[in-house]
């Protein structure tokens, strides 16, 4: 089993990854932009109706629910999918999903797929594995459209190409559309962007997609979309095949009247989104006529066995904790090195690898608790930090690195109170020679890392318990 | 090999979830949906509502009563001047009598892909209207088109009754759920993007123009 999250497995630590970002003013530039007015947005129309609250408690309690009965749901799912003419498979890992898919394409005789954006594609690293199979991949949602052609990576799961403002997209359609007169107004390059792919639409046979919302009742799917590529993807081709992880299953179609509150006005500020697609296997005349939907695991379910981790797998991919994050806003999303920034991504990419990789994320945060206050299905993302902090130091602490047996020293030193006065007499004596005007500025070797930043106050001549023992000796 | 797969994946969600399973139900009451689902406005208030959304997303919006939607159809239908090789397409099973007397209207089933993407616009009406949302729902049966219909014109012209129109979500979904399983499409204005810096941009691949007609009794 090999578990990937698109780079994350070989990305610097955030903290390494950061720095040079801080550094890129245009790129601080235009995520402070997007992210002030989605933000905007976002407030206005959650604040418009007053049952708001209702709505994400109800939310969080359905995907509470569905993930304690997932197999079940999952199963119902499966049936009535498959009933309604749809193919179900399902991927343990990464590598499995990509396989499949190239397989399904592979049988079409196509070399050439539309895809929708999916974020789990770039979980998986499917375009990779279906170019070296020699399938050319269009990603046909704009902001995907201007990071592949831009050859980048997603900084965002809902706007990818949210660092990119319009003179830098310009550059990329100019070159790799080869429109040398291109303007530079979001009209202009919107209309090159509708011209470039009005033609793969009609062309391409087959598409690829993700899914927002997997209905277990019914056997249904809903994907939520904008542009109307999604639309065009789920109508035109005569082959489509979606990636869905599990935890994308609700149990039923009346379910979706709360998430379709939710979703449109955390993530775009929108009372609702231009185009909610819902569609159930294969409608005979209207639409693909093969329809394959592969069901991802890929570290998945050993999330849900963690009492106070499991509601990560609640997020319903809105992206309102990254837009509302003071860390994401400073860096943007690539310091993460995963497909998933911001506040949900430093609890999700690291679980999803058992914090085999990634266990800088659960530190990229300054615990201020906004994502929590905006996330539409109530996941508690700073308790689930801190929860993975103290995962990664019981994890850290049992390897040999002078910090953590330092650590344990110290343990054992305050755990008894002989030890710990006798340290207090020795530290007294030893701080002398770095000691000036009652403060240490300096100190040697490892120690020094401490210090080279700030100062500390000496140990006093006198400590607490001595001054006890000499004012109190009746007091026993 | 996929059934190794679905069993791993079964047999790794149960593992995980033993136990929880039932300290969580005996310790949380069933989902609580006291969250809005009926409407708090009238008629004419909703309809109204209804038209202001959709004017918000730039759709344009008339009102029209049942004796004049022929009339209010042939206004629309007659706005493009540009001489389009197909004029308009209209799904199968609207009434005819609403459409003006033309030979330069092609019947949805006579339309071909090429025709549907070179066309001036489609004529459809739909299931229910949304006025909170400013939503619009398919079913895509009689009179609705399939899907690809009313997604590859240029513009886009739905005839909504005004019965069709409730104010809630939660209230749409209580008119779809027998038509769960149909294909359904949510319109919600005109196709956009907000990719290249948050700027809305109508009109992307969907139709750029989104016309509705509002049949008042």
């Amino acid at each position: 089993m090999t578990i990937r999250v698109g780079e994350s497995a070989s990305a610097p630590s955030f903290q390494k990854a950061a720095l040079p970002l801080l550094d890129d003013s245009q790129l601080r530039k235009n995520v402070r932009h997007a992210t002030e007015v989605i933000q905007r947005k976002r407030a206005i129309v959650s604040e418009e109706i007053p049952d708001w609250q209702a709505l994400r408690s109800a939310a969080s309690q359905i995907k509470q629910r569905t993930l304690l009965r997932l197999d079940e749901y999952l199963l119902q799912f499966e049936a009535a999918c498959t009933a309604a003419g749809g193919h179900v498979h399902w991927a343990s890992d990464a590598e499995e999903a990509n396989r499949i898919i190239t397989n399904l394409v592979r049988r079409q005789n196509a070399n050439e797929v539309l895809k929708i954006k999916t974020m789990t594609s770039d979980e998986t690293g499917l375009n990779h594995a279906l170019e070296q199979a020699g399938i050319r991949p269009y990603e046909t949602d704009l902001a995907e459209l201007i990071v592949q052609l831009g050859k980048d990576r997603p900084s965002h799961i809902v706007v990818p190409a949210l660092h990119k403002n319009r003179s830098q997209v310009r550059e990329i359609f100019r070159e790799q559309m080869n429109l040398p007169d291109l303007g530079d107004s979001p009209q202009d390059l919107t209309d090159a962007a509708r011209r470039y792919l009005r033609e793969r639409f009609l062309r391409v046979k087959t598409a690829i997609g993700g899914a927002n919302f997997l209905i277990a009742e019914t056997g249904g799917v809903c994907i939520v979309e904008s542009e109307g590529n999604g639309r065009m993807c789920l109508t035109m081709p005569d082959t489509l095949i979606l990636l869905a992880g599990i935890e994308k299953v609700i149990p039923t179609f009346q379910d979706l009247e709360v998430f379709l509150q939710l979703l449109p006005r955390s993530a775009t500020g929108e009372r609702m989104n231009p185009y909610n697609s819902i569609w159930t296997g294969v409608h005979p005349g209207d639409g693909p006529q093969n329809f394959h939907i592969v069901l991802l695991d890929n570290g998945r379910s050993p999330i849900l066995a963690d009492d106070e981790a499991r509601q990560t797998l609640q997020c319903i991919r809105c992206g309102a904790c990254l837009n509302t994050c003071p860390v994401y806003r400073q860096t943007g999303g690539h310091a993460y090195g995963s497909t998933y920034a911001g506040p949900i991504g430093a609890i999700l990419t690291p679980q999803l690898q058992n914090l085999q990789h990634s266990q800088s994320l659960p530190y990229a945060s300054s615990l201020c608790g906004a994502c929590y206050e905006v996330c539409p299905v109530k996941i508690n993302i700073p308790e689930v930090l801190i929860h993975l902090r103290g995962r990664v130091t019981r994890e850290q602490q049992s390897s040999l690195k002078p910090e953590a047996v330092g650590m344990k020293v110290v343990a054992s030193v305050f755990r008894n109170r002989r030890r710990l006065e006798t340290a207090h007499r020795l530290a007294q004596i030893g701080q002398r020679p770095f000691v000036s005007r009652g403060w240490i500025s300096k100190l040697p070797g490892e120690l020094s890392a401490w210090t080279s930043v700030r100062d500390i106050r000496a140990i006093p001549g006198q400590s607490f318990r001595q001054w006890w023992k000499e004012t109190h000796r009746d007091a026993r | 090999m996929p059934d190794n797969s679905r069993d791993a994946i079964l047999t790794s969600i149960r593992s995980a979830i033993k136990g929880s399973q039932h300290s969580y139900d005996s310790q949380h009451p069933p989902i609580d949906r006291s969250y809005q689902r009926a409407g708090s406005l009238d008629r004419q208030k909703c309809l109204d509502l209804f038209a202001e959304r959709l004017r918000e997303y730039d759709a344009d919006v008339v009102f029209t009563d049942s004796a004049n939607i022929q009339n209010a159809l042939s206004k629309i239908v007659g706005v493009d001047p540009s001489p389009a090789i197909v004029p308009w397409v209209v799904a199968e099973g609207l009434p005819s009598s609403w459409l003006p007397s033309s030979d330069s209207l092609l019947w949805e089933s006579k339309a071909t892909v090429d025709d549907l993407n070179q066309c001036s616009g489609v004529v459809t009406t739909c299931t229910a209207g949304i006025a909170l949302t400013g939503t619009i729902v398919m079913q895509h049966g009689p009179g609705e088109g399939k899907r690809q219909t009313s997604l590859l014109p240029d513009r886009h012209l739905c005839i909504v009754q005004s019965s069709q129109v409730v104010e809630t979500v939660p209230q749409a979904f209580s008119i779809l759920a027998p038509a769960a399983t149909r294909p359904l499409t949510f319109i919600s204005g005109p196709s956009a993007t907000a990719d290249i810096e948050m700027t809305r941009i109508r009109g992307v691949h969907g139709p750029r123009y989104l016309h509705v007609i509002i049949v008042t009794t």
